[in-house]
């Protein structure tokens, strides 16, 4: 659908150096994104703009910026929803940039690997598949948080990664958390040993501002709140 | 001026933890000077014992009273949080904490009036 409305932008444009916001007046469509009026500035505008999107249905976790100040996944958010007043789109908070929208996320996945959140199978391909009961409660909390995309959101969101550099971060936990409730695994112990361990779950500050800000609806507070509860039982029992 | 992110009522929970606990911390080398006072023998304490019956300071108490009580509570919040099963109830924690704080306050000072 055409239109003769514009939606006032700023979009913030530089790299690990610095930068600056940029204004243009984008034609207003019906049902438009964020991620839509990103890739209008881009086509249209200002071909150099760099910015990262795969999927475009809320999968892939790629294109995820701050909107007025507030982590989002701009694929599926509504231009009608990013609050009143011109839009202001920038990088994630919390992450090193690399050029305009994008991010470095090298160090969110290395913690994600410091927390834990490698598999370790306990059994080979050569074994029969497991059986998972899906209504036992291990398996009903790592379902909670399995849905997890990657997008970093609550990463960007968290004050405790902001105020601490070494903090794995709500995300980081999520995984591990979902890892120590898989009975498949057999890494348990050195899982939670590292979860629990400098940078861990007892950084966090139970903001709640990652639960508050995840697009799917994951509540990583009740992930750190579990690998707490978990490591303090395992160092009573001198576990860990 | 406080941040987008941040607008969110659990936030503020912590924000108000923080906050009365750091205000606590400043206080209490006032309550250690008072204590002291005792020391110096029985006049010492009640002259200031009967300055502490103006009104003025009757509501600073209270405000002293909501920032013990909001802080204890939102302590009580967090350690629940922490260390008992989850609940999805969170916001209404934090608002019961504050609420109850505020509750206890007010039954300070109308029991000061």
């Amino acid at each position: 659908m055409a239109s003769t409305e514009t939606i006032d932008v700023e979009i913030w444009q530089g790299d690990a150096n610095g930068g600056a916001y940029r204004a243009y007046a984008v034609p207003a469509q019906r049902s438009q994104t964020i991620l839509d009026v990103v890739t209008w500035v881009q086509q249209n505008a200002e071909p150099d703009l760099t910015y990262r999107f795969a999927c475009r249905v809320g999968m892939c976790g790629s294109c995820a910026m701050t909107v007025n100040g507030k982590p989002r996944w701009t694929c599926r958010t509504h231009v009608s929803k990013a609050g009143d007043g011109p839009l202001r789109i920038a990088p994630l908070r919390n992450l090193p940039v690399i050029k305009d929208l994008v991010c470095d996320m090298t160090e969110f996945f290395d913690k994600w690997v410091g927390a834990g959140g490698v598999f370790k199978p306990s059994t080979t391909r050569d074994d029969p598949i497991p059986a998972i009961d899906p209504s036992t409660v291990e398996r009903a909390a790592a379902s909670e948080a399995i849905e997890c995309i990657n997008c970093a959101i609550c990463y960007s969101a968290c004050d405790a990664v902001a105020q601490n550099d070494g903090y794995f971060g709500p995300a980081a936990l999520n995984r591990s958390w979902s890892l120590i409730n898989d009975i498949r695994d057999a890494g348990r112990t050195e899982r939670l040993s590292a979860a629990a361990g400098t940078g861990g779950c007892f950084n966090c500050h139970s903001q709640q501002g990652c639960a508050s800000h995840c697009p799917n609806l994951l509540n990583p507070t009740l992930s750190i709140a579990g690998l707490k509860r978990a490591a303090v039982k395992a160092k009573v029992r001198g576990e860990i | 001026m406080i941040a987008e992110h941040r607008q969110q009522p659990l936030w503020f929970a912590f924000a108000l933890h923080r906050i009365s606990g750091l205000l606590l911390a400043l206080f209490l080398p006032a309550h250690f000077y008072v204590l002291g006072l005792a020391l110096k023998g029985e006049a010492a304490l009640d002259g200031f014992v009967a300055w502490t019956d103006n009104p003025m300071v009757k509501l600073a108490e209270t405000v002293l009273v909501f920032l013990l009580a909001v802080h204890m509570f939102g302590g009580l919040r967090v350690m629940a949080l922490e260390m008992l099963p989850w609940s999805s109830r969170q916001k209404t924690f934090a608002a019961l904490a504050a609420a109850g704080a505020f509750g206890v306050a007010v039954c300070f000072l109308l029991g000061a009036l």
